[in-house]
Formats: structure tokens, sequence, C-alpha cells
């Protein structure tokens, strides 16, 4: 009966019992969570307001690193055009071929596994050997894709030297690994009662209108689902860009995360490449809750509300 | 009975009577084809150039048109390109100071904590879980700095212990996973064994553990397949070579082979140490499928 009794009621021996296991349990995450997640996060917008070089202590500055970003600096708004470019158009492309890629293997088809299979490889396979081939592929004197259109006397394509081409280019390649939201789409697809289209086929629905009212509607969630996972990683693509065309030509795919990890591991901006952290995760959060928002208009739950 | 038996049969008649083939049925199967050979033959393309052009002297990478399947093939290229730098150190980096005990240590502390959260009842859980799920969408570009300095600080830069000790936090993704799947499994099971005396740390290994090996089979695969496929990491916290992991490795072969047509056979030699750091994850790939599969499943459709 001591002071709590009051406030909540005591627990009984099971529940105190379970409550010490769990958190026994959950321990590693708590701790993880602590020093891993929370202090980072912390420590981030600390270092966001000051100018840190690695050498002299910090120096508190405000909000002058970010205002530094948004009005002094050269650079920055090349680099939010280029990264909201290539991700506002390579993500939903990356998802509507993923999509059509979809439909097109939940049809009947001979050897459906194989062609999944074939379609999902370039998401896993190691994003540095990826780019490697590419930038050969896409290399103008001596690579493949230009080997082709020489041998047919069409004219070349400078995909990664010239500044309109190397975000288009790069786009090319996201839509290339974009296997995983294929194969979460295609299990989508299958899971759509077939009893939904023969009702539509009973009632004469042709097979463009059973896509735009029957199967479209039935996996908006996965559209939904596929499209932030795919914003989140965009807006911090790093390895593919950087090893093909390291943010040229003229600064044409600087994104985000390359510009960050310049100035803090080139230039040793610890302060400003915080704030440009900060940046990134604030636009992740206004797309997400956009998403989020604006979806109740057009995703289907089932029922649910 | 008779009945039954006789609709069966005649179930399966109407089954095996075909669709007329008609002109329109033809011509959307040859539709459906002609889209999707075409449409997975450009997807592997690059994979199977990256394997092609490893094989090749450096006038068959010059010819116009490119040269598909190299004659003579130049088998040697493999290995003299592995010896071009110390790939065998970069190899034992990678298996055994990164992947691996990250993989190990990964499985087991995502599930200990994930049955933490399926299926142990406590004040507070939904709200603790409801965190982990926060944590997910926490982009790692925040921590890049903070954790750089704070490895910077403990001197753990140029090792891999980044890896494995935030590895004994479990990882978010994972422990979501987990805990979606041990709920799938009926409380009766566990409700059993505490009656007869088992605490919780028994019932996982006894009863939930032994039930649950597809799903840790998952959990090993993608941790095994973002160790061995990063590249950010290791390039902020990793410094000298003869501590690189393979992906630093190739990216240091790249940078040697950036003049071509100066050096020696120096892109089918980038091609083929790529094409053996990807070997591992296309076997893997051949093997495994379903894991893969039913992971992304698991992971995707149910977040």
């Amino acid at each position: 009966m001591s002071l709590f009794s009051f406030t909540r009621r005591k627990y009984t021996s099971t529940e105190k019992r379970n409550l010490k296991w769990a958190l026994l349990f959950i321990s590693p995450w708590l701790f993880g969570f602590v020093t891993y997640e929370l202090y980072p996060l912390a420590a981030s917008f600390y270092y966001s307001l000051n100018r840190y070089d690695l050498i002299r202590p910090p120096v508190f500055l405000g909000f002058n690193n970010y205002i530094e970003l948004f009005t002094t600096d050269p650079n920055f708004p090349q680099v939010l055009i280029n990264t909201l470019y290539y991700v506002g158009f390579g993500v939903p492309l990356g998802i509507f071929f993923a999509f059509l890629i979809a439909n097109l293997l939940n049809q009947k088809i001979v050897g459906r596994t194989f062609f999944r299979g074939v379609i999902y490889m370039p998401a896993i396979v190691p994003a540095v050997a990826s780019a490697m081939v590419w930038q050969y592929l896409m290399n103008v004197q001596f690579g493949a894709i230009n080997g082709i259109l020489r041998s047919m006397e069409l004219p070349i394509i400078p995909f990664l030297s010239s500044p309109a081409w190397s975000k288009p280019s790069l786009i090319l390649v996201l839509i290339w690994t974009q296997g995983a939201a294929v194969v979460i789409f295609l299990a989508a697809l299958q899971d759509v009662p077939k009893s939904l289209y023969e009702a539509a086929s009973l009632d004469g629905a042709s097979a463009w209108q059973k896509m735009l009212n029957v199967t479209i509607p039935m996996v908006s969630p996965i559209i939904l689902f596929n499209l932030i996972t795919g914003f989140v990683a965009g807006f911090q693509e790093f390895t593919i860009p950087w090893l093909l065309t390291e943010g040229g030509p003229m600064n044409s795919t600087e994104f985000l995360l390359i510009f960050l990890y310049r100035s803090a591991f080139v230039n040793f901006r610890m302060g400003k490449a915080s704030a440009v952290a900060w940046v990134i995760l604030i636009i992740i959060v206004i797309f997400t809750a956009i998403m989020f928002r604006t979806s109740a208009r057009w995703i289907y739950y089932g029922g649910e509300s | 009975m008779t009945t039954a038996v006789q609709q069966q049969a005649g179930a399966s008649r109407i089954k095996k009577t075909r669709k007329p083939l008609t002109v329109q049925s033809v011509l959307v199967e040859a539709l459906k084809y002609s889209l999707l050979i075409p449409l997975t033959a450009s997807f592997i393309f690059p994979i199977f150039w990256m394997f092609s052009s490893a094989l090749k002297d450096d006038p068959q990478v010059f010819t116009i048109p490119p040269v598909l399947i190299p004659n003579p093939a130049f088998w040697e290229n493999f290995i003299d390109a592995w010896n071009m730098l110390p790939f065998n150190t970069f190899a034992f980096n990678t298996i055994f100071r990164f992947v691996l005990p990250v993989t190990l240590i990964t499985v087991v502390s995502s599930t200990v904590v994930a049955y933490g959260f399926a299926k142990i009842k406590w004040p507070g859980r939904e709200f603790f879980f409801w965190l982990v799920l926060l944590t997910l969408m926490l982009p790692w570009a925040v921590k890049m700095v903070p954790v750089f300095l704070g490895l910077r600080y403990l001197n753990w830069l140029d090792t891999y212990y980044f890896w494995t000790v935030t590895a004994l936090f479990g990882h978010p993704y994972f422990i979501f996973m987990l805990r979606q799947f041990f709920r799938s499994i009926p409380e009766d099971l566990s409700e059993a064994a505490r009656i007869d005396g088992a605490n919780e740390l028994t019932i996982l290994l006894r009863v939930i553990l032994p039930l649950s090996k597809p799903a840790l089979a998952v959990v090993a695969l993608f941790r095994f397949l973002w160790a061995w496929n990063d590249y950010l990491g290791p390039k902020l916290f990793i410094r000298t070579q003869e501590n690189y992991p393979l992906a630093l490795g190739i990216d240091l072969l790249s940078s040697r082979a950036d003049d071509v047509g100066r050096c020696v056979r120096c892109l089918p030699y980038l091609m083929a140490v790529s094409a053996l750091v990807a070997l591992p994850v296309i076997v893997m790939f051949f093997f495994a499928q379903r894991t893969f599969i039913e992971g992304i499943n698991l992971t995707g459709t149910k977040g």
C-alpha cells in the first residue's frame, strides 16, 4: 500500500513478472534506441546549429547554416532541384513500370517464376557492381549502347557526360533496380479476389475498365507503400549516382546525399552537413505526410476506414 | 457419393476442354510474350554484359558492333583481376569481420526483441512498438555525421565495431517482421509451456524458434545481402586499404582503371571483379528464391 496505489492499481505478480521479462527482452533495442537513434538525432540537430571542422571546438551559429544553404550557397538550390527532379520523376516512373510489369507477369504465363526472378535480380546485385557495368554500358566511346547505335549509324547518346542526359540516365538505372516493387505488386495482384473480375465481366466491363475499377483500387495501398518507401530511399540515394557521375557533369547529378557527403567528409563542414541532413529529414516528413493526407482520397482499404 | 464422384469427373472434363483457338487469343498470347521476353532480356542484359566483358581482351572491348560472346574467352581474367589488388584480404574482411558477425548477431538480437514485443503482455508495449516503427522512418542521412563523430571519439573508425555493436540492438525492420511472424503462432502453445512452468526464455527457445525457421532465414538472408552490398557505410568509416571490404576494393580498382586505353585489360578486370562479387548473391538467389520472395512480401505488404 505504497504511494503508487493512489495513482494506479497495483500490478499483479504475473504482470510484474511479465514486465520484468519484457524489459529484459527489449533491453538491447531500448539501449540502441537511446544511443543509436535518439542521441544521433539530437546531436545532428545540435551540430546543425554550429560551425564544426573537427579541429577547432564547435562554434554556435544559430540557424546560420540553414540560412547559408538557402541564400548564399552557390550549389544548394541546384542540388534541391536535381534531387526533386530525380525523385519526382524517377520514383513514380519506377513504380509505374513496376506496376505494368507485375500486371504482365500476373497473366497466365509459362515460366512466371523465372521471369520474376530475372526482373528482381538487379535489385540484389551489389550496387557497386551495377554501377561499374552501367558506367561501362553508357560510356560514350566504348559503351555497348553507343556501340550498337554507332553500328546502326545513329547518333550516339552522351548518357553520363552531358547535363541534359545525366539525370534521365540515372533514372533509367533507378527503374532497372525496382524489382522488389514488382514482386510486391505481383503478390498484391494475386491477392485480388477472382470473383471481382468475374462480376465485372458479367457486367460487360472491358479489360481497361477492370484495370481502372478493380485492379487499381484493390492494390492502391500497395501503390502508396511503394511510393513512400521509394521516396524515402530516393531522397537518400547515394551509391549509384556517386559512382556513375560523382555529382557531375556540371553539378547536374549533385543530389542531397552527395552534397551532404561532400560537405562533411570532403570539406569537413560537419555543421553544414548536419543542416543538410535535417533538410532531408524535413523533406521526407513533408512528402510522407502529404502522401498519407491525400491518400484517403485515392486509396481503397477494403471496407476499413 | 456416386453423384459427388460424377460431379467431380464432370468438372474435370469441363476443365480439360480447351478454349477454342481464335485469332484473337493467339494474338494476345503472342503480344504477351513479345513484350515479356525483350523486357526480361533488357533487365538481365547489364548482368550478362558484366560477365561477358569479364572474359574479353582489349581489342574485343573496343570492337564495334559490340561482341556479345567473346571468342576466345579469357578465363584467366578472373584470377589476374583478383590479384591486381589484395582482394583476398577484402574478401576476408567482408566475410569474417563484417557480413557473418553482423548477420548472426542481428538474427539473435532481433529475435529476442521481437519476442518481447510479440509474446509477452506488458503495459507500454504498444507505445514502445510504435517507437520501433518510428525509427524505421528515421533517415540514415541524419545519423551519418553524429555516428561518424561518435566512432571517431571511441577510436572505432577503420574497424567494423560500428556494425557489430549496432547489430546487438536488433534491427527495427526485422523486429517488426519477426513480431508479425511470432504473433501468427497460436498463443495456446506458449500458454501450455507456461503452465508447465517454462520461463519466457525457454518458451522462445523450445516453442517459438523451432516454428520460426523460415522467418529467421529471411532475416539472415536480407541482413547478409545488405552487408555484402553496403558501400556508403564502409566508405564513411573504413579508411585504410588493408581494412577495405569488397565494395571499396571494386571502387579502388575502378579509380585505377579510369584511364582506359592506357592500362591493359582494365575494363575486363573491373567487370571480372564486379562479377565475382555479384556471383555469390546471384547463386544464393537461385537457391533461395522462395525465401527472397517471401521476405519481400512479409515486409512489404504488411508495412
